[in-house]
């Protein structure tokens, strides 16, 4: 405790941190007229921070508190893209529905840095830290279309339910302290390799266990999920698919990796018995769902628990399945979103599945991305989501979960049919007319993110390396 | 050279170049057309390289591909071998007959058309140069996706039925087959072909293996009681689709009993080799019923696929030589003649767009020609001597007769019934008198139908009179595959105790 804690090691995040208070000075000072400004210096403060992250240097500094690790390196800069395309594809849309503020894009900032934070984290105390500042930012986020009823409904929802599972958290920690006598996570650790596992123990796991369940939106702590989906703007839907999905899986796997390892059986069962419940209840509640924000909510409570078999497998390979299933969840939710964003119609934003209909005949290009996406998502090679699901359920054919890789493996057929149906819609139905044309920057995140997707068996080489190398790490 | 990656991925520059045309009018249509047609051509020409540069002597695989991919389980790996070359040649052979028969037929949304079957070109290939399991499966389940489309969006009343039970139950089969490769690749270290026909899987987990890649296969070939898809996607599908589906599509089934069942789970095959007689004859005899009552032509000619197919499978789990060339024979023979008769179909339905049969009879008065090409592929899917459909029949069992006796007899049912319903559909739609009106306008074969229909005519026939091309071409790595199951049975038989059921020699 002598010496200054080594502040380089968390840069980005300082630089995120300090930028966003610049920015809304800035934004406060100059009015309404540089809200738009303030956006596109957000994007270009998160493009930094994830060149910062990719060049920084491995490392743990605050007395352990904050890590710096591969695995952590990879996940954030994921986080980064997501962050950094939800400020991009905001503007547009906000703009149009007229609730465009400066402080939205600040807020997306400031919601980021609470989830390098969260990734980062190194004892409990970090973790709780992390979470609520990235839990804090999200809520205003949901209800910022504030003049619209379903906007502040999902945000006030959202708030409560996450207030409840921060608090769950927070409880499930301080068992863990109380029994273990330590926060930091090898502390925990080796406490709990020592003796074995005493009932305080394995009741903190379940709440905490129970709030990270929240924050992923794993079943039965998903219920949120396709109303806060529905009721947030659809950007914000757009950044909340995608970016805090990412850093919460990451703290998820870093908690129970890291501080509960020597205690596997005492989670696993609970990992293995959410990733089992989200898989199916993704499946088979996405089928009657006809508005999109909805069908999606209810695809990325499934793809968390596709993600979540790797954590169950609880093994080098799991973990390298993890980071490789988010990589391609991120882009596939990206360029999914990027449609939906763009599906005006007369001046109306429409969220109506079959308002899809014959798109490939009125725009054939996004119609072929967005069927690719919606391949990829079901898991049909050769694009990159059936490269995310293999190397999952290879992970948890290899640590013998053999009844959850059947079912598992099931309930992706029974998800098809919901993503083929958006197929058919595009595909094999009349037109209803025209969407108005996209925006470039939309046309962009779509074709990179769809050619992502597409050509993803050429990209494995390399990215697969750095995952590898990222999930070594924590081994 | 990497022949076989050119082979495989040169219907994707086909793509390049279609997707390059914008415009929308006649002459771009022609143009899509054109390059289609001149890309599947080319393409088999390239793969004529193939088979003279292919050594029928040598049993392993050739003309092999190796790239690595680092970082992850597996790598792409291609190789061709006496098993894989017929249906390599076979798919490139029948794909610019397919593009011919969209020609007129297809006149909406060319475009997407002539990729969707230029990629599943493309995709077909690879399942059969693939040496990779898992880039195997990549090939093998992308096939669904060009298909879906093609079946969606071309097909007949019920196609957006069709399509998805096609996609859902072939899907389904499928996963399952992906756990056991995963589960083979933990147990052995390796996704590599020619390295897990060596690796002796434990007994009891061959089983689980062995039903995992049944699922996939026997919804793929497709096998009773799981054959259900194919009558409506054979039916909804427009006439190349069906093409594609009848003489390619179900080859894959049959194509991975014989270069995965059987060589790398010799001990499970031979403990449920009663089961797949069971199922075979079950096809064979029921599906042949079942076609006896078909109102619609090319719903007759599914259900005469699923009883051909079952020769396929009891063929080939007889383990012995003649059943496994009867088996391939069989594939290739019905990869033709099947073609054949949906391209037979195709054409009347092209001029009254209705595949009822009793909307037809005494098409012979009209149209000679297409009765006699319509004639020589029923006798060949009766199996007449002669044709190539009598070779792969007779070998099947004749080898089914040396393992049991009963499976042959029953099996030999199906010979007779098959002789029923395709007679009978012969004379319902080509003999008799010419009495409804809208008949007596029908035009013959105009010559780009007979340059589809001769070629494959020719072949049926050769192959029936003289069909050691196939057979030599087979020989060495059926003889190799066959060593290695008896050896893998052999050295078991002498350390453990047989599976639960009793061992069949």
């Amino acid at each position: 405790m002598t010496a200054l804690p080594d502040f380089a090691l968390a840069g980005p995040e300082i630089l995120l941190a300090v930028g966003a208070l610049l920015l809304l000075l800035f934004g406060a000072y100059g009015g309404e007229k540089r809200a738009g400004f303030v956006s596109g210096l957000s994007a270009l403060l998160l493009i930094i921070a994830a060149v910062a992250v990719i060049v920084g240097r491995d490392g743990t500094t605050f007395d352990g508190a904050f890590v710096v690790d591969g695995f952590g390196r990879f996940l954030k800069v994921l986080v980064l893209i997501g962050s950094t395309l939800a400020v991009i594809m905001t503007q547009r849309f906000a703009v149009a529905e007229k609730f465009f503020h400066f402080e939205l894009p600040v807020l997306i900032v400031l919601a980021t840095v609470g989830m390098l934070l969260m990734i980062s984290a190194g004892d409990l105390i970090a973790v709780y830290l992390g979470l609520e500042l990235q839990s804090l930012a999200l809520y205003v986020v949901a209800s910022f279309h504030r003049d619209d009823g379903r906007s502040t409904e999902a945000g006030l929802k959202y708030f409560v339910l996450g207030a409840l599972s921060s608090g769950m958290l927070l409880y499930g920690a301080s068992l863990i302290y109380g029994f273990t006598g330590h926060v930091d996570f090898a502390g925990i650790a080796t406490a709990a390799a020592s003796g074995q596992a005493s009932l305080g123990l394995t009741f903190g796991i379940v709440f905490v266990a129970t709030g990270i369940a929240f924050k992923v939106s794993a079943v039965p702590f998903h219920m949120w999920t396709p109303d806060v989906y529905e009721g947030a703007p659809t950007p914000v839907t757009a950044f909340f698919a995608a970016a805090p999905k990412i850093a919460a899986m990451a703290l998820f796997v870093r908690v129970v990796m890291e501080a509960l390892e020597p205690v596997k059986a005492e989670w696993q069962q609970i990992v293995a018995f959410m990733s089992l419940a989200s898989m199916i209840l993704g499946a088979f509640a996405a089928i009657g769902q006809r508005n999109i924000k909805r069908l999606m909510a209810y695809s990325s409570i499934g793809h968390m628990g596709y993600a979540l078999v790797g954590l169950a497998a609880g093994s080098e390979a799991g973990i390298y399945g993890i980071l490789i299933y988010l990589a391609t969840y991120l882009a596939m939710t990206v360029g999914a979103f990027a449609v939906i964003l763009s599906m005006r119609r007369d001046g109306v934003m429409t969220e109506d599945i079959d308002s899809l209909a014959g798109l490939s005949r009125t725009n054939p290009m996004v119609a072929y991305l967005l069927g690719i996406i919606m391949f990829s998502l079901a898991g049909i090679p050769p694009f990159a989501g059936f490269f995310g699901k293999y190397f999952v359920f290879a992970a948890a054919i290899n640590s013998g979960l053999y009844w959850l890789a059947v079912i598992g493996i099931l309930s992706s057929v029974v998800g098809a049919y919901y993503y083929l149906r958006i197929v058919k819609i595009m595909f094999l139905d009349e037109p209803k007319g025209a969407f108005e044309p996209m925006g470039g920057e939309m046309k962009a995140v779509l074709g990179i993110s769809g050619l992502f997707v597409a050509a993803f068996a050429l990209v494995l080489g390399p990215l697969g390396d750095a995952a590898l190398a990222a999930a070594r790490t924590l081994f | 050279m990497p022949l076989l990656t050119l082979t495989t991925f040169l219907p994707l520059a086909g793509v390049l170049f279609i997707l390059m045309i914008r415009a929308q009018d006649e002459a771009a249509i022609l143009n899509i057309r054109r390059v289609a047609l001149i890309t599947t051509v080319a393409t088999f020409l390239v793969s004529i390289g193939i088979w003279t540069g292919f050594d029928p002597k040598n049993p392993g695989f050739q003309l092999t591909e190796t790239a690595g991919w680092s970082g992850s389980f597996f790598a792409y790996r291609m190789g061709v071998d006496g098993i894989s070359i017929l249906f390599v040649l076979l798919t490139t052979f029948l794909m610019p007959f397919c593009i011919l028969a969209s020609w007129e037929s297809v006149q909406v949304r060319v475009k997407e058309y002539m990729i969707a079957f230029l990629v599943l070109e493309t995709l077909m290939i690879g399942v059969f140069c693939a040496t990779d399991l898992v880039l195997f499966y990549v090939f093998f389940e992308g096939g669904l996706i060009p298909m879906f489309l093609i079946i969606g969006i071309w097909g007949g009343q019920r196609r957006v039925y069709a399509s998805y039970k096609f996609f859902l139950y072939t899907l389904a089969g499928s996963v399952l087959m992906m756990l056991a490769i995963m589960a083979m690749y933990w147990e052995s270290g390796t996704t590599d072909i020619t390295e897990l026909v060596n690796h002796p899987f434990p007994a009891t987990m061959q089983w689980w293996l062995w039903f995992a890649f049944f699922a996939s296969f026997a919804v793929k070939m497709p096998m009773w009681p799981v054959h259900t898809w194919l009558p409506d996607a054979h039916v909804e599908a427009p006439t190349a689709g069906s093409v594609l589906l009848a003489a390619i599509l179900l080859k894959m089934g049959g194509y991975g009993f014989l270069r995965f069942s059987l060589p790398m789970f010799p001990l499970a095959s031979v403990d449920l080799a009663p089961f797949i007689f069971t199922l075979s004859v079950v096809a064979i005899v029921y599906t042949s019923l079942v076609a006896l009552v078909q109102e619609d032509m090319k719903k007759l000619i599914a259900y005469s696929s699923v009883a051909h197919m079952g020769y396929v499978t009891m063929g080939i789990f007889t383990l012995n030589t003649q059943g496994l060339q009867g088996a391939v024979f069989q594939m290739v023979s019905h990869g033709l003649v099947s073609g054949a008769l949906c391209l037979c179909v195709g054409v009347v339905y092209d001029r009254l767009h209705t595949r009822e049969i009793a909307a037809y009879g005494g098409l012979v008065n009209r149209m000679p020609a297409y009765a006699t090409v319509f004639m020589v592929m029923t006798m060949a899917n009766v199996g007449l001597p002669g044709t190539s459909g009598f070779i792969g029949e007779f070998l099947t069992l004749s080898a089914a007769f040396q393992v049991n006796t009963w499976v042959a007899a029953f099996a030999a049912l199906g010979v007779i019934l098959s002789a029923a319903y395709a007679l009978w559909l012969f004379r319902r739609v080509v003999w008799g008198s010419l009495t409804k009106a809208n008949l007596k306008a029908m035009m013959d074969l105009s010559p780009r139908e007979i340059g589809i229909l001769a070629p494959l005519v020719v072949l049926v026939i050769l192959f029936g009179v003289y069909p050691m091309p196939v057979l030599d071409a087979t020989a060495a790595s059926l003889e190799a595959l066959l060593r290695s199951v008896h050896a893998a049975i052999d050295a078991a038989g002498q350390t453990a105790s047989a599976g639960p059921l009793p061992l069949i020699r």
